[in-house]
């Protein structure tokens, strides 16, 4: 009864300086708007970077020469095309290992050119990525065998050089050099910032010879499920190991890159989130400014409650609720106004998904409503220690 | 709520027993009463009356239990308040005392009807329990017909008609007035006192009026005459106010000189 009639003068105190509430109300609007879309943003930017590492595919290992860290030098491969064979025998699945030897090269068909990624590679690929055909076919193991000038071009690139004829039989120069098309990729949308529907994929044999190269620069391996990741990853560096025992190769797991980058983008989120939130405790500082404005204006009000039977926590209770419900309707607002934003962020602009989260708001609302008890705790514990006869007196 | 069951109905609605009460003004001590016995009992009509300064406001509030004592003791609905926290204090004054202030002191933003109520809330009333019986008071004091308005839709007798209803609402043992007609012309003034005195007469509420108005104080049965700290013996209480006192043609602040003299040694006045 007492909390309906709390609540009721709140509500009364808030009407009657609307301008005041609502500009007190401003400062949490913003801040909880900002941590709002901020987190969305994050979010999902997050769940983007999941979504292309699991788009590759599944269980996928990629092997490369040298040892995988931040500031080390690029090693120089020494990887054959054979040690792919020598793995795939070892794993007891030959012709299931991808290799990939890329460089980028313009590609051309009649007036019109791209500069595009060549990866030579081997028919495993559709086996361990995933990169349906729209149309054709994939490689062929003959045409590594042969070296045959044969290419599978992306969906972009295919816009790009034949505007919208068909590229099939067609023949393009890769790199001064004549391949004719026998697939078109269907589009997967780009990967880690690569766009991989402008690529340009040759027999493995034909690219080393069009770059003049006799390594290859990576496998890519594929493991029947999760918990054979590890057996396959040990496999394939043990094979490695032993043909090449004075260097070091790395296994890179998607579970690995998603750990390092998903950790990166956690900690940009919560960045930012921090930054936000500096907002909301700006917007706490003024609605305690303004809390400890109305305690004073009110004094004689207080007086006169106290002095009818108004107990200290009677009054520190309406003050409480009061700045509550000034940081909870902000809080309301501010989350109104950053699901909308993220949403509109995102919608705008193809760069910035946003994924609202449930947690976001409801932690927004609560930390809205922690402010408003916290910032308004001081204000509302004075005007419940005010002395009947001080505040009756006061003019 | 308190206090009334605490003890019998014979205890006196307020009681002093050699009271003081001193301040610490800018380090100097400044005894505000120095010394102050009085009873009010139940179904009193008394006016407190003195200089501004003599101490008048001090006792007034420690009558209300709005203050406490330095020394001496004081009971309120029978009840010590040297023993009470401030929200026991706050609870006895809710049950005993009902407050009329010179400036009416009602709020602004709100309803006759819900300035009337308010004392109830802190009595723990349902609100529909609370307007019924502030809607009662306010037929009381003859305002039934102004529920809904605002103060300031209000002229100043009406103002001070809805305060005395709030002060009624609770069914106190004592209505204690601080200049209540202090912001009213004399005809409204006289009207407020009308009632005050229909109150005491028919409801049974003991009065006790702060003035310097020595009409005002004269229509009460007694005079408390406060003067530095202390009170003055004064003559025997009068049942009824003589209509043709003097002190009619000469209100407000000339007719203090009549209560200086010689000051009195401290003393009980109650009847």
């Amino acid at each position: 009864m007492r909390l309906a009639e709390a609540w009721r003068v709140a509500v009364t105190a808030l009407r009657a300086n609307r301008l005041r509430s609502l500009l007190t109300m401003l400062g949490v609007v913003i801040g909880v708007a900002a941590v709002v879309v901020l987190v969305a943003i994050g979010t999902g930017a997050k769940q983007e970077v999941e979504n292309q590492v699991n788009g590759l595919g599944a269980n996928l290992i990629i092997v490369v020469p040298g040892k995988l860290e931040f500031g080390s030098a690029p090693t120089k491969s020494r990887l054959e095309l054979a040690d792919a064979d020598r793995i795939g025998r070892a794993l007891g699945t030959p012709g299931q290992v991808a290799v990939t030897l890329s460089s980028g090269e313009t590609v051309r068909f009649g007036n019109n050119s791209a500069f595009s990624t060549v990866n030579g590679t081997n028919p495993a690929v559709p086996e361990v990525f995933v990169r349906p055909i729209a149309r054709g076919q994939y490689l062929r193991e003959s045409d590594v065998d042969t070296r045959r000038r044969v290419a599978v071009i992306g969906s972009g690139l295919a816009a790009t050089l034949f505007e919208g004829a068909d590229p099939l039989g067609r023949n393009l120069s890769v790199g001064g050099v004549r391949f004719r098309v026998i697939g078109v990729f269907a589009s997967v949308g780009s990967s880690l910032g690569s766009d991989r529907d402008n690529e340009v994929h040759i027999p493995v044999t034909a690219a080393q010879r069009l770059f003049g190269d006799r390594t290859v620069d990576a496998f890519a391996l594929k493991a029947p499920s999760t918990d054979e990741i590890e057996g396959v990853r040990a496999t394939a560096l043990a094979v490695l190991a032993d043909r090449y025992p004075d260097e070091e190769f790395s296994a890179v797991t998607q579970d690995q890159i998603l750990g390092t980058v998903g950790r990166i983008l956690g900690l940009l989120t919560t960045v930012l989130a921090a930054i936000a939130a500096i907002s909301l405790l700006v917007g706490g500082v003024g609605v305690s400014n303004i809390m400890l404005v109305s305690v004073r204006e009110r004094t004689r009000e207080i007086g006169l409650r106290k002095a009818v039977g108004a107990r200290t926590r009677d009054v520190t209770l309406q003050f409480l609720l009061e700045a509550v419900l000034l940081t909870t309707i902000g809080g309301i607002l501010g989350i109104a106004l950053g699901v909308g934003g993220a949403l509109g962020l995102s919608a705008a602009f193809d760069q910035l998904p946003a994924v609202i989260t449930w947690w976001s708001p409801a932690l927004a609302f609560a930390v809205s409503a922690a402010v408003g008890i916290f910032f308004g705790v001081v204000p509302a514990r004075r005007a419940g220690r005010l002395e009947p006869v001080v505040a009756l007196r006061s003019e | 709520m308190t206090g009334q069951h605490v003890t019998g109905p014979a205890a006196p609605a307020l009681e002093a027993i050699d009271v003081t009460r001193s301040y610490q003004l800018d380090g100097v001590t400044v005894e505000a009463l120095r010394g102050v016995s009085l009873t009010v009992g139940r179904g009193d009509y008394a006016a407190v009356v003195g200089p501004s300064g003599s101490g008048k406001s001090t006792l007034m509030h420690l009558l209300g239990g709005l203050d406490r004592p330095t020394t001496g003791v004081l009971r309120v609905g029978g009840r010590d308040i040297a023993a009470l926290t401030g929200d026991e204090l706050a609870a006895v004054r809710n049950a005993t005392i009902g407050f009329v202030f010179q400036a009416f002191q009602l709020l602004g933003r709100t309803s006759a009807v819900d300035n009337v109520a308010m004392p109830l809330v802190y009595r723990g009333l349902r609100r529909a329990e609370r307007r019924r019986r502030a809607r009662e008071a306010l037929e009381r004091v003859g305002m039934g017909h102004r529920l809904d308005h605002r103060p300031a839709q209000l002229s100043g007798g009406e103002q001070q008609r809805v305060a005395i209803a709030r002060a009624l609402v609770g069914d106190p043992q004592v209505l204690l007035a601080d200049e209540p007609t202090g912001n009213l012309d004399t005809r409204t003034g006289m009207e407020v006192m009308a009632l005050l005195e229909e109150l005491n007469r028919n409801q049974g509420v003991a009065v006790v009026i702060v003035t310097h108005d020595l009409d005002v104080a004269a229509r009460a049965h007694r005079q408390i005459r406060v003067r530095d700290g202390r009170l003055e013996p004064t003559p025997a209480p009068t049942p009824t106010p003589d209509p043709t006192s003097p002190a009619k043609q000469h209100p407000g602040r000339p007719t203090e000189r009549h209560l200086t003299g010689e000051v009195a040694g401290r003393g009980g006045t109650s009847s």
